[in-house]
């Protein structure tokens, strides 16, 4: 037996001899395909952004927000709504109660004006305690960031993000300089190492002044917005979760944890939240990316049944001269296969190029954004369009096979 | 070679039955130049079809080689149509914006071995076209594209070669070099069977068979070729 190679050569005879023709055969699945994997692979960019995130501030991180919240959804704080009740004191409590619990931070924040000199910068401040390096697992670049005695005196000391820095001193030492912050002079202490802008806030644009500076002389309150705290490595997240809640039900007095108002938060779990719900919104998109390939397999049906009506007294010659019906079923499932497969293959192409482009901006304006593409992904999309050539060209085929010699000779 | 038996031949559409050939008896030996004659619809293509293992017949019996090839199966229908004969239609039928070369092998694809490609250049060449084997089809004129058709015919070595009024789309001039040709190719021992329905293409046959209304009202020898063919020995 040697091998059939007919189909291959008339195959490649037809599509050379309509380039344009088979071209916009494929296109339907040129674009189907590389929307597939242009989404898959943005989907998968989009989420390794944010894991970088957050693991980037913790991941054996609790978060506690005033407000309650609907079991998974944002707690009203997010939407900007200010809530008085959660406390400095209520970390304290929890430190000294919890003993999975190492480490708290309170936190405030509002808006900064930099100035020093005529130069200006816009910023945000952030109040926190002395121990936030520890929390947040960053350092300073220079000099040093302020003790729990300046925290407690509420002293005029600021730790400059390296952004702010940059603005404002142009690479000259900013340390033991006066900067204001809005009407009020501080004194700067250190520089904070450059985080890079991952994700929603840009850290290097913060500057960092002790939590009771914040509450006291900046912003005139007693409450904080935001708790983070520290579990011990090796405890259980989830239960300790459970136990700093209890704390605060106690702390405000609440014995329904319906009537929570707080929402307590683990990194753990944002990410696994995020997580899904990014998965689950690119395979969703993936899907009605797929239905382009069930159009673009339908284009190719239309397009071959087309082809095979034009080419009906090439059929009937090619019978005449001795193709026998397989020999034209094959030829034509051949010529859909492939135009459907090149049409993939091209598609892979254009997604992989696309998908890649996107990471390389996305990483050119300094977002953590990796560039991936699954296997699994580009073996599907092969997959898929074999699967639609099959398909879509399978009742062509037959009905070129069908035709009667004589009657596709008489054809005009 | 060729033996017909009270063959019959009707077209079924649709509960209507319209007879096309009736009581039709016919041995054609190997070798005979033999023209099939009559007006326009009355049969001649039909026969030629199912001479050419193209159509099948309705009743009686076709002998083709010693063997009763009347009800075969598509497939071994197809194997003989590329095995043992050629087809030259009025309409010429290469393939579109492909090569004279490629037109020729095209029944070489369908013969189930590799292709010799030595078949394909001596074809050209028997109906003189090797300086045109890279043009495409559509570069050439009428008289050539019959030859690449009779070139198509040749390719496989055929027993018989039919041509359904090959000269009804040329001039005089090419219809007399492809009559020529086909003359050649009768005088190099290949059977050549022409259905036409000019006297002027038929009288390059040595046998003529005029059929009326599906039936053959005549059949003789050709005088006038034979005695040409004489001529031609004399000189
Ligand atoms: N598929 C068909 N169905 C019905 N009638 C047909 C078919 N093919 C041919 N015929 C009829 O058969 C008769 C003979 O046709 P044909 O053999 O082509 O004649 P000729 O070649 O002598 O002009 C014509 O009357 C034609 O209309
Ligand atoms: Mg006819």
């Amino acid at each position: 037996m040697h091998f059939d190679w007919h189909p291959v050569i008339t195959t490649w005879q037809m599509i050379r001899r309509n380039k344009m023709r088979s071209f916009l055969t494929s296109l339907g699945i040129i674009i189907g395909i590389s929307s597939v994997i242009i989404i898959i692979s943005l989907g998968a960019g989009a989420q390794s952004l944010l894991v970088n995130e957050i693991k980037s501030v913790g991941s054996d991180l609790i978060g506690v927000l005033p407000g309650a919240s609907e079991s998974n959804g944002p707690p009203a704080s997010v939407f900007g709504i200010n809530i008085t009740t959660l406390k400095y004191a209520d970390g304290q409590a929890i430190k000294s109660r919890v003993p999975e619990i190492v480490d708290f931070s309170g936190y405030v924040r509002g808006a900064a004006t930099v100035s020093i000199e005529g130069r200006k910068k816009e910023a945000s401040f952030v109040g926190v305690n002395a121990n936030y390096l520890n929390i947040e697992s960053t350092e300073v670049v220079s000099g040093r960031f302020f003790t729990n005695e300046e925290d407690n005196s509420a002293s005029r000391v600021v730790v400059l993000g390296s952004e702010v820095a940059e603005a404002l001193f142009n690479f000259s030492d900013p340390l033991d300089t006066h900067v204001k912050i809005n009407k009020e002079t501080f004194d700067v202490i250190g520089v904070m190492k450059s985080r890079g802008s991952g994700g929603f806030q840009n850290q290097d644009n913060e500057i960092y002044i002790p939590l009771n500076t914040g509450q006291k002389i900046m912003l005139g309150i007693n409450y904080i917005s935001l708790m983070r705290l520290k579990v011990a490595s090796g405890a259980d997240v989830d239960s300790t979760v459970e136990e700093v809640k209890k704390v605060l039900r106690d702390q405000h007095g609440i014995t329904d944890p319906e009537k929570d108002d707080f929402s307590v938060r683990s990194q753990v779990q944002t990410l696994d939240t995020l997580k899904t719900l990014t998965d689950a919104l690119s395979y969703f998109l993936a899907m009605v990316a797929g239905i382009s390939l069930i159009v673009g397999g339908i284009g190719i049906m239309n397009i071959m049944l087309v082809s095979i009506t034009e080419s009906t007294r090439e059929i009937g010659l090619r019978k005449a001269v001795g193709a026998r019906r397989r020999d034209i079923s094959i030829q034509y499932l051949i010529q859909t296969v492939v135009l459907s497969m090149v049409g993939g293959l091209l598609g892979i192409f254009f997604g992989v190029l696309i998908s890649w482009l996107v990471s390389v901006v996305a990483n050119y304006l300094g977002y953590a954004w990796d560039f991936v593409i699954t296997w699994q992904s580009v073996v599907l999309a092969v997959g898929f369009t074999f699967v639609v050539g099959l398909l879509s060209g399978w009742y062509p085929a037959k009905k070129a096979a069908e035709l009667n010699p004589i009657d596709a000779l008489r054809y005009e | 070679m060729i033996e017909l038996i009270n063959l019959e031949k009707d077209y079924t559409n649709e509960e209507l039955v319209t007879p096309v050939l009736r009581n039709i008896n016919l041995k054609i030996a190997k070798g005979e130049f033999l023209a099939i004659m009559g007006p326009s619809g009355s049969g001649k293509s039909t026969l030629m079809h199912i001479l050419g293992f193209l159509d099948i017949l309705s009743s009686g019996k076709y002998i083709f080689q010693d063997k009763d090839v009347s009800s075969l199966d598509d497939d071994t229908l197809a194997i003989y149509r590329n095995q043992k004969v050629g087809f030259v239609f009025q309409s010429f039928n290469l393939l579109p914006k492909t090569s004279v070369w490629e037109n020729v092998r095209l029944p070489l694809l369908y013969s189930g071995g590799l292709v010799d490609e030595k078949k394909v250049d001596q074809a050209i060449a028997s109906v003189e076209l090797t300086h045109r084997s890279k043009y495409l089809s559509n570069q050439l004129s009428g008289g050539e594209k019959q030859r690449v058709a009779i070139a198509r015919a040749l390719v496989n070595n055929p027993d018989i070669i039919f041509a359904d009024e090959p000269t009804g789309n040329l001039d005089s001039r090419s219809g007399t070099q492809i009559m020529a040709i086909l003359q050649k190719l009768n005088a190099e021992g290949h059977t050549v069977i022409l259905v036409t329905h000019e006297t002027n293409t038929a009288k390059h046959a040595k046998r003529i068979v005029r059929i009326k209304d599906g039936e053959i009202v005549s059949d003789e020898k050709n005088d006038e070729q034979i005695i040409a063919a004489k001529t031609e020995l004399v000189k």
